[in-house]
């Protein structure tokens, strides 16, 4: 399922030039789905990603970084009300090396709410989520006190 | 792609003369993260050089989390190919990442320990920090598989 509204609020909020963030800018990391607890991202191959050229395997550091993407934009999908987000921690299990010339998506969902924390887990894969490259589970926190905008309702 | 026989021959001239940016600058994610290196009494500081680019949110602002984790990855995969004789790079079976504090818009420097050394796999810790390094911006603990 998809949130149509919430998909396009949200992209709308991250294209304008005051909230772009220059490295999901310089990923070339685009947002392709959102409902309510969940979201997916798409994170396009490129050559500058490789961190291993013996096997021309993107480097684990691109997976972190399209899984806690995905993870906070899960969390803003699971809010009732606008609040800055920090992650916690972020654990990855690379289940098999991603293919070189692919591009990379990372869903996650968060399965579990407090008045503080919200819980999640994703994957990483190319094609088929039920093929993942890697998993991970993530704690974000909510951290209304931070001196910064958050999505408009 | 396959520059094996390079990259065996980068990891050997870099421990021979004691110099890792002979290795870091011959991985592309590596260059674009900006990394440096440097050995002192065997242990290696790796620094991410602030970029702009770098930066995941505008309004703190802060470097990307996952910029952070990639430091720490890379960190512990550079001490490995430091510590060991291994010809290959180590692969990441997982890694855990534990965020303290915001990275702010500044060099973001990093060290890696073994903790356990086995025969296929090591076990490694890490830790970053902006300008203080008893500040952890963030660390992360994590298994490598030795080839």
């Amino acid at each position: 399922m998809t949130d149509h509204a919430l998909l396009e609020r949200v992209q709308a909020y991250r294209m304008m030039p005051e909230n772009r963030s220059p490295h999901a800018a310089a990923m070339g990391t685009e947002i392709v789905d959102m409902d309510k607890f969940e979201a997916t991202i798409k994170l396009p191959f490129s050559d500058h990603l490789v961190g291993n050229p013996e096997n021309g395997v993107v480097h684990g550091g691109v997976i972190t970084t399209a899984l806690d993407s995905a993870c906070g934009l899960a969390s803003i999908a699971s809010l009732d009300k606008p609040s800055a987000i920090a992650t916690l921690d972020l654990r990855i299990d690379y289940l098999k090396p991603a293919t070189h010339g692919l591009d990379i998506y990372a869903w996650a969902n968060c399965y579990k709410m407090t008045r503080n924390i919200i819980f999640l887990r994703g994957v990483a894969y190319h094609e088929d989520r039920d093929d993942p490259i890697a998993n991970c589970v993530a704690t974000f926190m909510l951290t209304p006190d931070a001196p910064q905008p958050v999505l408009p309702e | 792609m396959n520059d094996t026989t390079e990259i065996v021959e980068l990891i050997r001239r870099s421990r021979e003369e004691g110099n890792f940016n002979i290795l870091t600058d011959a991985i592309p994610y590596m260059k674009f993260l900006g990394i440096e290196t440097s050995l002192t009494d065997g242990v290696v500081t790796t620094t991410m050089r602030f970029d702009q680019k770098l930066v995941g949110n505008v309004h703190l602002p802060a470097l990307h989390g996952g910029t952070v984790g990639a430091l720490l990855e890379t960190a512990a995969i550079v001490q490995l190919a430091h510590d060991l004789d291994t010809a290959h790079l180590p692969k990441t079976i997982g890694i855990t990442v534990e965020y303290m504090r915001s990275g702010r818009p500044l060099d973001l420097h990093a060290k890696a320990v073994v903790t356990k050394r086995g025969r296929r796999v090591a076990n490694m810790r890490a830790e970053a920090w902006n300008d203080d390094p008893s500040k952890p911006v963030a660390t992360a603990h994590g298994h490598f598989l030795l080839t």
